[in-house]
């Protein structure tokens, strides 16, 4: 058994990573018995699974998560959802509205129009279909107002935290409503733009620096820093 | 080809206005106020003149080529000037291949308004034998990245690329037209500059990014000499513009036309 | 009309193996590979190469258009490859040429076994090729320049494709041939490879080359390709290690984190 990186050594397609007892992981593959980088990314290795973090890359669903996409296109009993995939996702009048409807006499725009953005929770995708989305459920349907930020999906969990303890630290901070999707589309809804633009300044900073001990600590002190200076004026 | 159907999202179209409301931009910038604009000539030595133009995240490269060929037989003594503007699918998803669509041929034109009404390039000294021969000058422009107002960068671009072209001497015996090796820049006489504004609210929005020009009613774009008179306008999108407020944009653009004109 | 200095040499390569540029026989020009200048496309690279400026930028994997083309089972890769009007000394026409059209071909499948298709059904993975600037080889680095930015978009890949030509002139094998080479040269021939197990996933040859000349050719050609491999890694590592400083402190927060919860 022989490793060929260095830990968490940038690594890029074809570069040999592990031979002998060890699995592939995301971002791997294995031939003869080899297992080389198939992205570019951080290699890790976990017990004996080779990992490569991906530094870019496209965002593909997984049932389960929750995502904020676009309306893009309405039929007589479905949405066509632009969640910032290579796939659109699919949104049927069954999974949006409680009672039943004749579609021949209900529009189904009354709910949701084009340009109109939602708050989703996949229910199932598997690449041969498209993902199907649903917003029965808590905190599901359609969002008003308030503003949009995209980032990088890999980003996501750095900004939820441990335990959500991230997210709702800043929650708490600017008393703004913050919804966070899988996909990297974020959307925040404060009392005053201010306050919105507070809580886009601290996303850019976890995305930027996400240095280990008192990252939350410092984006505690950017948001009163600002408040207070949004207070002075 | 330009896609027709891109979908702004309601949030981000609200979020635009209301902030325009207040005199702001998403970007930070004040209705008036430009991105930044670096401009680097020479980048490709096989044209006869080339710039790059970066405008923010707009990325327009231009370049100069030169042919001998006929004259229009209505201006024989004139040099041809030819403006050509590809929108490649490498810049945007909203670009598809194909010969050049409407979008693409209708910033050509005003840019080759904008150089023919000025007299820009002293075409008389580029006739080589009246009727028979003059120089061609081609002006190619291809988008790289879009991120909003193709107008003002490209023409830029072709104005930057134009003063750094250096075209071949020529010497005519018997009929017979002989290229030397000493080069000689063209003749420029003024330098044309257009400025770009998106309408969003009844508000004039200069140099508009992309999603500002998804969420706009109207654009107007306006061009001015070295001397400070108008010599192109033109006005595009669905909306329409009050008198007063075009008087303003005129104004503006005159301002904003002087300060960039220092740049190239 | 402006094809100067051509003719005036009468040969390219003088009694010392020396080339008209002052390159050896085996020598590549000078490269420098940019990766991610562009904002809109997922991936983007800009190479230079002697005088070649070639910019390559990749969409996808994306939702195809038109759909009717989606293949079930795996992404369906499209290249084009275009050059710019002034990238040659006489202006080309904007119009794609037959030559584009078939480049645009050859350089799709020189790319299409290193990419792993079959992780997404029924998208399209686009690649555009720009040459602004043309001096030989323009083929070759179109599909140096467009791997790089299929790894620059995150593309998952078995490996990156590497392209160079090697050719005859004067009775010598030469790596890399200018666009004089090539134009007064007895043979021209362009290849690119997946450098891990050399795998040849361009070929194609004109002139004239007996087989032992070609073998020569081969083995020079593998040996420029490993040279510009090198560069390439090089290149995007370098545009990642800045970023590897944060992510590998968010890594590590990741990795307690796991480790808690395990």
């Amino acid at each position: 058994m022989s490793l060929y990186f260095e830990r968490r050594q940038v690594v890029v397609p074809g570069d040999l990573l592990a031979e002998g007892n060890y699995r592939n992981g995301n971002g791997t593959f294995k031939e003869l018995g080899k297992i080389f980088a198939s992205v570019i990314g951080l290699a890790v290795v976990k017990g004996n699974v080779i990992h490569v973090v991906p530094l870019e890359g496209v965002y593909i669903p997984k049932a389960g998560d929750e995502v904020i996409g676009k309306i893009v296109d309405v039929s007589l009993t479905t949405w066509q959802v632009d969640i910032k995939s290579p796939y659109f996702g699919v949104l049927h009048a069954s999974n949006a509205v409680d009672l039943p409807f004749n579609p021949l006499r209900t529009n189904i725009r009354r709910y949701f129009d084009l340009g109109d953005t939602i708050f989703a929770e996949v229910i199932s995708f598997d690449r041969t279909r498209d993902p199907v989305l649903t917003t029965k459920g808590k905190g599901l349907g359609k969002l008003r107002g308030g503003k949009l930020v995209e980032v990088f999906p890999t980003k996501i969990p750095r900004l939820i935290g441990r335990k959500g303890s991230m997210i709702s630290m800043i929650k708490r901070e600017t008393g703004c409503k913050v919804v966070v999707g899988q996909n990297g589309m974020i959307w925040i809804s404060g009392r005053t733009s201010e306050d919105e633009e507070l809580v886009v300044s601290a996303i850019r900073k976890i995305e930027r620096e996400a240095h280990t001990s008192g990252l939350t600590d410092r984006i505690r002190e950017l948001i009163k820093e600002s408040g207070r200076k949004n207070d002075e004026n | 080809m330009m896609k027709t159907h891109q979908i702004i999202s309601e949030i981000e179209r609200e979020h635009i206005r209301s902030l325009v409301k207040k005199g702001l931009r998403i970007d930070g910038r004040s209705l008036d106020d430009f991105r930044e604009i670096q401009i680097k000539t020479g980048v490709v030595e096989k044209a006869e003149g080339s710039a790059e133009v970066q405008l923010g995240n707009t990325k327009v490269l231009a370049g100069i080529k030169a042919e001998i060929g006929p004259p229009f037989s209505d201006t024989p003594n004139n040099a041809v000037v030819t403006v050509n503007i590809e929108f490649i699918p490498l810049a945007s998803p909203l670009f598809e291949s194909g010969p050049p669509g409407e979008a693409a041929i209708e910033i050509a034109r005003v840019i080759d308004r904008g150089i023919r009404e000025t007299k820009a390039i002293d075409l008389k000294s580029l006739c080589i034998i009246p009727g028979d021969k003059v120089w061609v000058i081609f002006v190619d422009i291809y988008i790289l990245d879009h991120d909003g107002n193709l107008f003002d960068a490209s023409s830029i671009g072709a104005l930057a690329a134009l003063l750094t072209t250096k075209i071949k001497k020529t010497n005519v015996q018997n009929g017979e037209v002989e290229l030397l090796d000493e080069l000689q820049p063209l003749s420029i006489a003024t330098k044309p500059i257009s400025t770009t504004f998106a309408k969003i609210r009844d508000e004039l929005l200069i140099d508009p990014s992309l999603i500002e020009e998804s969420v706009a009613d109207a654009r107007l774009t306006i061009t001015h000499d070295s001397d400070g008179n108008l010599c192109a306008m033109q006005k595009g999108g669905k909306g329409s513009f009050t008198l007063e407020s075009i008087l303003k944009a005129v104004d503006i653009a005159r301002m904003k036309s002087e300060e960039i004109r220092e740049k190239i | 009309m402006t094809r100067i200095n051509q003719n005036s040499y009468e040969r390219l390569i003088d009694e010392n193996e020396i080339r008209i540029d002052g390159r050896k026989l085996d020598e590549l020009r000078p490269i420098n590979i940019e990766v991610g200048i562009l904002t809109n496309a997922y991936g983007s690279a800009l190479l230079h190469h002697g005088k070649n400026k070639i910019l390559a930028a990749v969409f996808g994997p994306r939702e195809l258009h038109p759909r009717h083309l989606a293949l079930p089972d795996r992404a369906l890769v499209r290249c084009e490859y275009r050059m710019t009007t002034f990238s040659v000394e006489e202006r080309k026409s904007p119009a794609p040429s037959r030559r584009e059209i078939e480049l645009s071909k050859v350089i799709r499948e020189s790319l299409e076994p290193a990419i792993f298709t079959h992780l997404y059904p029924r998208t399209s993975v686009d690649v555009f090729i720009e040459v602004l600037q043309a001096d030989g080889g323009t083929r070759c680095d179109g599909i140096t320049a467009a791997s790089t930015a299929l790894a620059d978009a995150g593309v998952p890949l078995r490996d990156l494709v590497v392209a160079c030509a090697v050719g005859k002139v004067e009775g010598h094998i030469l790596l890399d041939l200018d666009d004089i080479e090539d134009k007064k040269g007895e043979a021209d021939m362009p290849i690119a490879i997946l450098p891990r197990n050399k795998e040849v996933t361009l070929l194609q040859m004109d002139g004239q080359l007996s087989r032992e000349e070609f073998q020569r050719a081969l083995d020079l050609a593998i040996k420029g390709c490993e040279q510009i491999h090198e560069m390439q890694k090089e290149a995007l590592r370098k545009k990642y290690s800045e970023i590897q400083e944060e992510v590998l402190e968010e890594l590590n927060e990741f990795s307690e984190k796991e480790e808690n919860q395990d």
